[in-house]
């Protein structure tokens, strides 16, 4: 099942939908990094409302693409993580180490905007 | 009129990558219809996702077997993993955090022991491997 990813502004949005194989996720990963480049992209946010599992795979990929982004000048926003699989990560040790994460899509936005406004006000 | 029936038993091959995606929904179906909470079964499925993840990735195929487990105290869900795979040589440093032969994070069978209540674990270079592990409902 392929992501649709949204450029929304200076943003990607990428909502999954249903339950991803790995190498689903991957493929994520391949075509966030693609596109951050091709639209100059400054930040990308992943949906993962609809997730009702993230094992240590896919937690190791998010991980994965929020770093390849950052090197490639972005920022990555992981919106959505279920209180149930919040617990269950918890609970086997996995972590999100230096990804942002917010309850949904708004505040993901709103951070962003925080952020850029910030940068612009530094730059003067 | 009799009630439905429960399957109180499912075999799932793993073979491919989305038997991971289907262990995994089919041991959270089996869990709910017993009476877990959701964020129990959700600790569940992701166990069975990270079991089923192991045999392919080191056996390259093999089984993930769920039942419904009740004696007179308690009802629970048994997942047994199975594989005729390499085998695990050593099985305690396989059980530690962070040790992984494959290069990735090396999470999956000690998380799988923290989210169940009980886990045993047998293998032997060349003689493939079988995990038993057990939630129960209360």
């Amino acid at each position: 099942m392929q992501v649709p990813i949204l450029k929304q502004g200076p943003y990607l949005i990428a909502t999954i939908q249903a339950a991803l194989t790995d190498s689903d996720i991957l493929q994520l990963r391949d075509a966030l990094v693609r596109q951050v480049e091709r639209h100059r992209a400054r930040g990308v946010i992943i949906d993962v409302t609809a997730l009702d599992v993230l094992d240590s795979f896919a937690t190791g990929t998010l991980r994965d693409i929020a770093q390849m982004i950052r090197l490639r000048g972005a920022e990555t926003v992981i919106v959505g993580i279920q209180p149930d699989v919040a617990l269950a990560m918890t609970q086997m040790g996995l972590v999100l180490e230096g990804v942002t994460t917010t309850l949904d899509l708004e505040e993901a936005l709103e951070y962003f905007h925080r952020k850029l406004r910030l940068q612009t006000v530094d730059r003067r | 009129m009799n009630p439905p029936e429960l399957a109180s038993d499912v075999r799932v091959s793993i073979e491919a990558e989305a038997d991971i995606v289907s262990a995994r929904t089919r041991g959270r179906a089996l869990a709910i219809q017993i009476g877990f909470s959701a964020a129990r079964a959700t600790l569940l499925a992701t166990a069975i996702s990270e079991l089923a993840r192991n045999i392919l990735l080191y056996a390259g195929h093999g089984e993930v077997q769920l039942s419904v487990e009740e004696n007179t105290a308690r009802v629970g869900i048994s997942v047994v993993a199975r594989d005729k795979g390499p085998g695990i040589a050593d099985l305690s440093q396989a059980l530690q955090d962070g040790y992984s032969s494959s290069g990735r994070l090396g999470l999956g069978l000690p998380g799988v022991r923290r989210l169940m209540d009980s886990f045993e674990a047998r293998s032997a270079a060349g003689e493939g491997t079988v995990v038993v592990a057990k939630m129960w409902l209360s």
